[in-house]
């Protein structure tokens, strides 16, 4: 007699319940939708209005002078291949075997320092990097150079080669080390022909996803690689690249720039998603933690 | 992880390792590459103080409240751009955050297994799109898009000081939106890891009483991975506070206070990504390298901040939880 009421009481309950569980699914999905929205549109734009100015000249011509039409980006193009293989020189050694360092002695203060130091200066703005790049190294040589852009997009690559390297390596099984070292290997001979090898599909996957963080960078180019309107490879000159390029023609007041600015970004988004696809093929979802 | 650490440790300690006078050179090598990352901040936290000496001397700490930036009359003051970076944060920051949770729980909790990875897929893609390109998209497609709504909003809302002034579509509210596409999938990405790091105990015992999927959700889940989303949110912070290209490209470059979020504004990275090449005095570029100094002390703040609460969710997540 008395559990009658209680029991639809209890209906009413379960039924809010129940709402506020569909509710919660509908936001979610919202969300998920408003979340991927702006990529779709912003994608469409980059394609719909850079795909008609990817021409055959845009690859092999260079800029022609402000208002005239016509030209392409040849120098931009290598320009951003020689500071991507600069920044590469400068930022993969450090960033691998100080993950190395990391991974295989740093279980101590120090080791949690640089692990910090790392986050850090991966949350540093690119801009402050390349100022600190124009103080340190274009300041004293006395001119804007590509090795000054090489160094600053170096460093802006060391915290996520360092970091992925440090947690690949330590993936490698113990007892693969200690059958190098049974068989008389060295300590660094164990690494370098054991351990590194072991864990080499990640540390590509890391240095692909570092490449691609860098390679569409623009506000520490602005300082200190200044851009070139010529054809210029010569490390101490200033270099053209591709998000320079970008930057300077979307701001002009002319049409075909403009198109020439949606072409660059079409080319740099295609490159960027390759080396993820490419990141991602090489570990294969071996690893969930390593994007 | 730990156990094959600390077994490594106790190799070491029996001698194991490093009895070798080359590897003793290798290990200090190894040293040497680590230490760069130490050295590269203190680095540049030295070179910017050092390098704005002469702005701090001249204006000391007025330099931080004054509103006026006048580089034709050396009046310098950092409020402006302060105030721009920090409310364009904070608006991007209250649309991101929302869609970013939500997308997060709905990749972590509710999405079928084959659409998680494709899913993933195109919000770290999202984020690896370059700052240029959105600031690109900004000029030609958000800019002209958002003039008609900022009319309106002018007719219809135009008596709350928010929405007051002509609207020129550049503006505070260009750089909030732009920054908040931009900080979305920050958010998502690393608040999925957290939330796919709550054991999965929590979840089941839940269930085990009867809970439905959002109460499970919002009492043992969230419990557990508080501190983890609320790191995920201010590294999505330091994202926005020093995000240049995009920014500079849509926010007008006025160095104002004004509250209408339609009118131009500055914030500080955009300041010296305009400025920085074209001061020729050096108290300009002295005080240009003080607003970098005061970019940099913030950053360094809010990441160590996030880090420290994302590091709390769990030690070993540390190494999974990152950028």
């Amino acid at each position: 007699m008395t559990s009658a009421p209680r029991r639809t009481r209890s209906r009413v309950w379960e039924a809010k319940r129940k709402a506020a569980n569909g509710t919660m699914w509908i936001v979610a999905c919202t969300a998920t939708v408003a979340a991927v929205i702006p990529l779709v549109v912003i994608l469409y734009y980059v394609a719909a209005h850079g795909l008609p100015a990817l021409n055959i000249a845009f690859f092999t011509q260079l800029p022609k002078p402000p208002g005239e039409t016509g030209g392409g980006m040849a120098n931009a193009i290598v320009g951003t291949l020689v500071l991507v293989g600069l920044a590469s020189a400068i930022g993969l050694p450090i960033g691998i075997l100080g993950g190395v360092y990391l991974a295989e002695f740093g279980n101590n203060r120090f080791g949690w320092g640089v692990r910090f130091a790392a986050d850090v200066l991966a949350g540093v703005p690119s801009i402050v990097i390349g100022i600190l790049v124009w103080v340190i190294v274009v300041v004293p040589m006395h001119s804007f150079s590509a090795l000054a852009g090489g160094v600053a997009l170096g460093i802006m690559m060391i915290p996520t080669v360092m970091r992925t390297t440090e947690e690949l390596v330590r993936l490698v099984p113990l007892s693969q080390r200690e059958a190098a070292l049974s068989l008389g290997a060295t300590q660094w001979r164990t690494v370098f022909k054991v351990v590194l090898l072991a864990a080499k599909g990640g540390i590509i996957t890391g240095v692909l996803l570092a490449v691609a963080r860098i390679a569409g960078e623009t506000a520490p180019l602005l300082l200190t690689t200044l851009g070139n309107s010529f054809w210029s490879t010569r490390l101490d000159r200033p270099i053209a690249s591709l998000p320079l390029q970008i930057f300077q023609y979307a701001i002009s007041p002319w049409d075909d720039w403009h198109a020439k600015a949606w072409a660059a970004s079409l080319l740099l988004v295609l490159l960027i998603t390759v080396l993820s696809i490419a990141a991602r093929y090489v570990t294969r979802g071996r690893l969930r933690a390593v994007r | 992880m730990s156990s094959v650490t600390s077994r490594a440790h106790s190799l070491r300690q029996r001698g194991v390792f490093g009895a070798n006078a080359s590897d003793r050179v290798f290990r200090w090598g190894l040293f040497v590459f680590a230490a760069s990352v130490l050295a590269i901040i203190v680095v540049l936290g030295y070179e910017l103080a050092h390098a704005s000496l002469p702005s701090m001397r001249h204006f000391g700490w007025r330099f931080l409240i004054t509103s006026r930036w006048d580089p034709v009359h050396y009046v310098f003051g950092a409020l402006p751009f302060v105030y721009g970076t920090l409310v364009s944060s904070f608006l991007a920051l209250l649309i991101a955050v929302p869609i970013g949770l939500g997308a997060a729980v709905f990749l972590a909790e509710l999405s079928p297994r084959w659409l998680r990875g494709p899913v993933s897929f195109l919000v770290e893609l999202l984020a690896a799109v370059p700052s240029i390109v959105y600031g690109l998209w900004g000029i030609f497609v958000l800019l002209p898009a958002l003039r008609p709504v900022q009319v309106w909003l002018g007719q219809h809302l135009g008596f709350l000081p928010l929405f007051q002034g002509p609207a020129y579509g550049i503006g505070m509210m260009a750089a909030g939106l732009i920054l908040a596409i931009m900080v979305i999938p920050f958010i998502t990405a690393v608040s999925r890891e957290v939330l796919q790091a709550v054991p999965a105990s929590q979840r089941e015992a839940a269930y085990a009483l009867g809970a439905t999927r959002w109460e499970a959700l919002r009492g043992p889940v969230f419990r557990y991975a508080r501190a983890g989303i609320l790191g995920a949110i201010i590294l999505g912070l330091g994202r926005a506070v020093g995000e240049t290209m995009a920014v500079t490209m849509v926010i007008g470059n006025r160095p104002d206070i004004s509250l209408s979020l339609l009118s131009p504004s500055y914030t500080l990275a955009s300041a010296l990504a305009n400025e920085f090449l074209e001061a020729t005095v050096q108290i300009h570029t002295s005080a240009l390298l003080e607003l970098a100094l005061i970019l940099f002390a913030i950053t360094v703040v809010i990441n160590a901040i996030a880090r420290a609460m994302l590091w709390s969710v769990s030690r070993g997540m540390a190494q999974g939880v990152r950028e």
